[in-house]
């Protein structure tokens, strides 16, 4: 009894140092553009951190002690899920222990698991390359999977923070009418681009390519995430000669070597794309994402 | 020590309630489970009808016509009754099927619904490792230290099958997540190498783990053999912990609600492993230790760790040179560690740098071969690892150990250590053909008794369900 009393005293010492000094919803996001969702649908009543910059490759981020503090305090990590987080995610979840993020809990968050996946592959097998059982992850660089991810998040907070419920719904309905004519505005920026054939570095654009319809020629991989040898980027070239491509894309976070290599023996433009989030100066937020995005492409395909 | 007890006793007590599930907010209910399984069922009927509606979803998305996704308002689910385990579960009391609830479906009906789907992860690490030493890699004693059965030996000449290990791992239930590490030792058989079972939701930043584990005292320790930079522990770890420290009993972790990453652990051990004896009425060794970490700006990041460990043994023997010796007594032992890493933009594709260091500091008193022993014994590895382009990395390590502080009444004995300091210089070269396969090529130049030169080619490679990496 002595002992369940000294227990309890310590306990209490340990919640009251332990409160949080503020109101808002602690948010981990796994990657930029969660993060920046987040903000548009919370606001001030959210504080967010983001695990992760748009110079970083998602796949590979370490799991540093920071990462571990932050998911110990957090009340919803956001993550995209389809396995692009699981070499570092799991650790940190487990370090952190953190009872109200863990996965199955409300204040867990796959973006991947309202959007439909594409590229699920029909043969798992790691000679593939750095295959995704659940689909393509990067699903980020199509603006309109982040409509029903922001119907998610929307219902997340609401349940995880009821009182802040009208907030979350106007800023919610608020974001969607913006997005939804923002996305009109880029398809109709990107109009010309398509049809229009194109080289990308790692198989990370399938969802944009599927947006403004450009089709991907060849890929700079061999097989997702294994650099390319000089023999496969030979192989590259010939088939760029023979059907020429309009441009290479590749994330702000990679190699910028393989593109430029071909963009000096084949004159295709090599065209460094934010990716995410941060991974350019105008990618400040959401908005600015798509709007350099596009503003690159556009500008690449007149080269 | 009381006060280690308490915090043990306090955890446990914390433990049960929440386990408990009469009081545990988050333990699902049969009730529950019998509505998720009534909800999967349908789900399943419904498989092939959603497919068709995604199909149809898709098309209107190209349209860009999202008006059924506006539709779908955060405030439809009412805030006043608590949300199932998944809020974005379509659940059998929705009237109309929510958009997007039909645009989840695909995640969660392609998941396999057969009695594999529960299967624990199975992971296989295979290393094999062909190794020349210029001398007898079994005759290498460390003047001063009387070493663990494991420590006697610098490697395996010739080939050898390194530590290759099966491990499988699951989320137990929604409170608890078990590990099983089976591993074949050198000398044969199988060994449980981890096996142990770990709170993910206890409150307040706790977590338990209780069965066999590496101990937290050491940043190497806590690492699998496999995922080290270099193929073989550095000296301090061979001399004062038998290579690595894993051992029966329970740990309890506290991680501080900070942004910096301040962790306080304390670890009740059985007391098997060198250089403890088991003592098989109670806890034979225990351990305390606190980690720090944190970013420095986006392109650096460190831990920080401190550690006692307290050990007693009783007859312990050991192995030096075909003569054996006893120990009865206490070993007080204490670690501090730095790593420290670096990559441009914090991105570690291209190019990372990782300096790690760590100091032991150790005082065993007791009666060595039925002589007074009371001696300090102190040793330290720094080491760098750089990797220079995407899938190449070298290394370099300084590893020594000193026991120069031993009463003339041990001179000539294993505890001497004839005026000399046994140190250790080696480099290491590897190149990944994946984050899965990894080939080593190591440079040891081993001065602990006489000069031993040591070539290593290893591979190291993880097959199937692929363990996140710890920092």
């Amino acid at each position: 009894m002595k002992k369940l009393l000294i227990c309890a005293a310590l306990a209490s010492i340990v919640s009251f140092t332990a409160a949080p000094a503020k109101a808002a919803v602690n948010i981990f996001a796994c990657e930029p553009e969660w993060g920046a969702l987040a903000q548009e649908i919370g606001g001030d009543t959210v504080s967010v951190y983001v695990a992760s910059t748009g110079r970083q490759d998602p796949h590979q981020i370490q799991a540093r002690p920071s990462l571990i503090a932050r998911a110990r305090s957090a009340d919803l990590a956001f993550c995209t899920g389809a396995e692009l987080e699981v070499g570092w995610m799991p650790v940190i979840l487990r370090q952190a222990a953190n009872s109200k993020i863990q996965p199955g809990s409300p204040g867990y968050l796959e973006a991947a698991s309202v959007v439909s996946m594409k590229e699920i592959p029909q043969r798992l097998d790691r000679a593939e390359g750095d295959v995704h059982a659940a689909g393509n992850p990067h699903i980020q660089t199509d603006p309109r999977n982040f409509l029903p991810v922001a119907d998610l998040l929307a219902a997340r907070l609401t349940a995880i923070d009821p009182a802040n419920a009208a907030t979350y719904k106007t800023r919610h309905d608020a974001f969607i009418t913006k997005w939804k004519t923002a996305i009109q505005k880029w398809e109709t920026e990107a109009a010309p681009l398509k049809g229009a054939p194109v080289a990308t570095q790692h198989k990370s654009w399938v969802y944009l390519l599927d947006w403004l319809q450009l089709k991907e020629v060849v890929a700079l991989e061999p097989k997702p995430g294994v650099p390319p040898s000089s023999g496969y980027l030979a192989e590259v070239l010939a088939k760029v000669k023979a059907a020429p491509v309009k441009m290479t894309i590749r994330a702000a976070y990679e190699d910028e070597r393989s593109s430029q290599w071909l963009q000096q023996n084949a004159g295709v433009p090599a065209v460094e794309l934010p990716f995410t989030v941060g991974g350019s100066d105008k990618a400040k937020d959401l908005f600015g994402l798509f709007d350099d995005t596009i503003d690159h492409l556009v500008k690449g395909a007149r080269q | 020590m009381k006060l280690e007890r308490m915090l043990g006793a306090c955890a446990f007590a914390v433990a049960f309630r929440v386990l408990s599930p009469v009081q545990a907010h988050a333990v699902v209910t049969d009730e529950d489970l019998a509505q998720i399984r009534q909800s999967i069922k349908q789900l399943e009927v419904q498989h092939a009808e959603d497919k068709k509606r995604i199909k149809e979803l898709e098309q209107r998305l190209k349209s860009s016509d999202s008006k059924a996704l506006a539709s779908q308002s955060p405030t439809s689910e009412s805030p006043t009754v608590p949300p199932p385990p998944k809020a974005d579960f379509p659940t059998t009391t929705a009237s109309t099927v929510s958009s997007s609830s039909v645009i989840s479906a695909p995640a969660q009906t392609s998941t396999p619904a057969s009695a594999g789907a529960f299967n624990p992860a199975i992971g296989v690490t295979l290393m094999g490792t062909y190794a020349h030493f210029s001398h007898d890699p079994n005759k290498a004693p460390v003047p001063g230290f009387a070493l663990g059965k494991d420590a006697n030996s610098l490697g395996t000449q010739g080939f050898s099958l390194g530590e290759s290990e099966v491990s499988l791992s699951a989320n137990i239930d929604q409170a608890l997540y078990g590990q099983l590490i089976l591993s074949h030792p050198s000398e044969g058989g199988v060994d449980v190498e981890e096996g142990f079972i770990q709170t993910t939701s206890l409150p307040l930043g706790f977590t338990v783990k209780a069965g066999r584990f590496f101990s937290g005292i050491g940043y190497l320790n806590e690492q699998h053999q496999h995922a080290w930079d270099f193929l073989d522990a550095p000296l301090p770890y061979r001399a004062m912990l038998n290579n690595q420290l894993g051992d029966d009993g329970v740990q309890i972790r506290w991680t501080a609600p900070t942004d910096m990453f301040l962790q306080f652990g304390v670890e009740g051990l059985r007391g098997d492993k060198f250089p403890a004896t088991p003592t098989h009425d109670g806890v034979g060794a225990q351990s305390i230790f606190v980690k720090a970490g944190g970013d420095v700006g986006v392109s650096n990041s460190w831990l920080a760790s401190l550690a006692y460990y307290h050990a007693d043994a009783k007859d312990r023997e050991t192995v030096n040179d075909a003569s054996t010796d006893t120990f009865t007594g206490s070993t007080d032992l204490g670690i501090a560690g730095l790593v420290w890493k670096w990559a441009p933009n914090g991105n570690p594709v291209q190019r990372n740098l990782k300096l790690q260091s760590e100091f032991f500091f150790r005082h065993e008193k007791g009666i060595f071969d039925d002589l007074a022993d009371s001696g300090d014994q102190t040793g330290f590895y720094g080491q760098a690892v750089y990797q220079f382009m995407p899938r190449w990395t070298i290394g370099a390590r300084y590893d020594q150990v000193s026991a120069s502080n031993i009463s003339d009444g041990l001179s000539g004995t294993t505890l001497d250590d004839l005026d000399h300091t046994p140190r250790r210089y080696s480099g290491v070269l590897m190149y990944d053909t994946s984050e899965f396969g990894r080939f080593r090529l190591q440079y040891n130049y081993d001065d602990s008794a006489q000069a031993n030169q040591g070539v290593m080619f290893n591979y190291t490679v993880s097959l199937g369900a692929h363990g996140a990496h710890q920092y």
